[in-house]
């Protein structure tokens, strides 16, 4: 296994990562989203992906799904290509609303994340599925509104049953497209102690895609900065310095702890205006 | 009522085959309806059904099958709004359009047409009397066709219709999946349209599965429910409309729509229901409100 200098030594005998790049690059013409990016993530980590709006976190999420192809290098999902992985894939997005007239229970759209993407009516096994999706609303607590309509629910709820829907496939990678946005905070603390129970417990990789790292920050083993074509990948403690970042984004930028959270000061309004440019791609952790 | 009775009893041998047709064509709509509630897809079918009667005219002045060329139509204007359809916000100016310039066609080749008039007619609002034991193969064929199909795709449609981002997460093929709906849907369509009608097919296709989404949320009792409700109205439709010898259509119509009416009167008690429910469960929750 090799290694970043700054991922964490691995031991000889790890299993094999959920996710794994090799000198991955995206670019659209000549913008850089990023390049030469090297990451393994390891059974059970918690990996966070950081960056402003147009650095590629969406992007990257494609490239995962089979959605998008990358422009050069190696990307492998538990051992397959992407596109192949899809069924090993746990998805949660971000919570939208969803018509109030939507002919779907909370038990439905938790039972289309266990065999909605197979062919056929799926008759057999009935019973093994009936359980299997109680199993999973009972784990989110989500068994009381598991027969109303999913439109009626709050976001919170909804929210909820996405990430028992993304659960119930048991995936070895769990790949989190902002799921906290517009969730007030008991809910975002809800959400997140929900799947980091889960990584603990059955050793399922997330990859979090979030522009906020605050609400999640007790639960993240390493963060991966994405910035204009440039990056960092490491602990919270290492990547978030105001030198770190002030690189990345090429301007002042001054990190502040307060109170167990981290302030990222003179960043976002610098890159809006930097998201247009065209990055440099040799600078490089 | 021994009129009734005997007015029902001259026409059985036509009643039977008309009878059978309606029951496949009301479980055909039936089970497709809640996807294309689902999947806002109303609009979708009125355009299909429109061309379908224009593939329906050309057939009469060609002198073929009127049930071979509304399907047709109806599977080529779903091929057509399938491929300009890119985006989802452009779908009702699509169909819109491709809507106006087929429905001017069918006028165009009717004009053209100099036999019986009724035959025009019929494009219209349907002519379920005429259904032949030829048709009816044909129907009973097409129907099975479509409703395999469906059973091969509908756990995976179903995922793409209700959340279309996670499906395509979990590797359900979207592009695939749409324009083979829209073909099954057209197939459907035109047999609608060889029954009912081209202007009431909606009330077979769309307003049952309307009505039942508005009394549950599961979609296997939707799927059930659409289908009783299709029966009742095409069926109950038929008999009704036998003595008085008025247009089908008319009670097909008129019953469906009485049982959305109803469906959206429970639906109301319902939600209330639920909402009440709801209300109750938080204020057992919220700290100290006594």
């Amino acid at each position: 296994m090799t290694t970043d200098a700054l991922v964490d030594a691995a031991p000889v005998t790890a299993p094999a990562a959920a996710l794994r790049m090799r000198g991955a690059r995206l670019a659209y013409g000549s913008r850089v989203l990023w390049d030469g990016l090297d990451l393994d993530i390891r059974p059970g980590e918690f990996l966070a992906v950081l960056g402003p709006n147009g650095s590629g976190k969406t992007s990257m999420l494609r490239v995962l799904l089979g959605q998008q192809p990358l422009s050069a290098g190696e990307v492998s999902i538990a051992g397959s290509p992407p596109g192949k992985a899809n069924a090993k894939i746990g998805y949660i997005p971000q919570q939208r609303s969803i018509d109030p007239n939507l002919t779907l229970r909370g038990r439905d759209l938790v039972g289309l994340g266990l065999d909605g993407h197979r062919w056929g009516l799926g008759l057999r096994g009935r019973a093994e599925r009936r359980l299997r999706v109680a199993a999973a609303l009972a784990e989110v607590g989500a068994s009381d509104y598991a027969d109303h309509p999913v439109g009626l629910l709050s976001g919170g709820e909804q929210q909820r049953l996405r990430v028992a829907q993304a659960l119930v496939g048991d995936p070895q990678l769990l790949l989190c497209d902002e799921p906290l946005l517009s969730l007030d905070l008991a809910h975002q603390r809800v959400v997140s102690d929900l799947i980091d129970a889960r990584r603990r417990a059955a050793g399922t990789a997330v990859l979090f895609v979030t522009h906020e790292i605050n609400p999640v920050l007790p639960l993240v083993d390493r963060v991966l900065y994405l910035v204009n074509g440039r990056f960092r990948i490491g602990t919270p403690d290492e990547v978030m310095t105001s030198e770190n970042l002030s690189e990345l984004y090429r301007t002042p930028v001054d990190v502040l702890r307060v109170r167990g959270q981290i302030v990222v000061v003179g960043a976002h309004q610098e890159s809006h205006h930097c998201a247009d440019t065209t990055p440099s791609p040799e600078v490089r952790p | 009522m021994s009129d009734y009775i005997s007015t029902t009893l001259i026409l059985l041998p036509f009643v039977g085959t008309a009878l059978v047709a309606a029951a496949v064509l009301g479980v055909l709509a039936g089970v497709l309806g809640p996807l294309i509630v689902t999947r806002n897809m109303a609009f979708s079918v009125h355009g299909t059904s429109e061309l379908a009667l224009t593939g329906g005219a050309a057939a009469l002045l060609a002198g073929i099958n009127v049930g071979y060329g509304s399907l047709i139509g109806a599977v080529v204007a779903a091929v057509i709004l399938g491929l300009l359809t890119r985006k989802v916000s452009e779908h009702d100016s699509v169909i819109g359009a491709v809507l106006a310039f087929g429905l001017g066609v069918g006028v165009l080749l009717l004009s053209f047409y100099e036999g019986n008039s009724a035959n025009k007619f019929g494009l219209l609002i349907g002519q379920i009397a005429s259904v032949d034991p030829g048709s009816l193969v044909l129907l009973v064929s097409a129907a099975v066709g479509v409703l395999v199909v469906l059973a091969l795709i509908y756990r995976p449609l179903l995922f793409a219709s209700v959340d279309a981002e996670v499906a395509a997460a979990r590797g359900v093929p979207l592009r695939i999946l749409s324009p083979v709906f829209a073909v099954l849907v057209g197939v459907a369509t035109a047999l609608g349209v060889q029954t009912v009608g081209s202007l009431l097919v909606l009330s077979l296709m769309i307003t049952p599965a309307a009505a039942a989404s508005r009394v549950t949320a599961s979609p296997v009792v939707a799927t059930v429910l659409s289908i009783v409700f299709a029966e009742l109205a095409v069926l109950g439709g038929i008999v009704l409309s036998l003595v008085p010898g008025k247009p089908v259509s008319a009670f097909v119509t008129g019953i469906s729509f009485l049982i959305y009416l109803i469906c959206r009167l429970v639906g109301v008690l319902r939600a209330r229901r639920i909402g009440s429910g709801r209300g109750m469960a938080s204020a057992h929750l919220a700290p100290s409100r006594s």
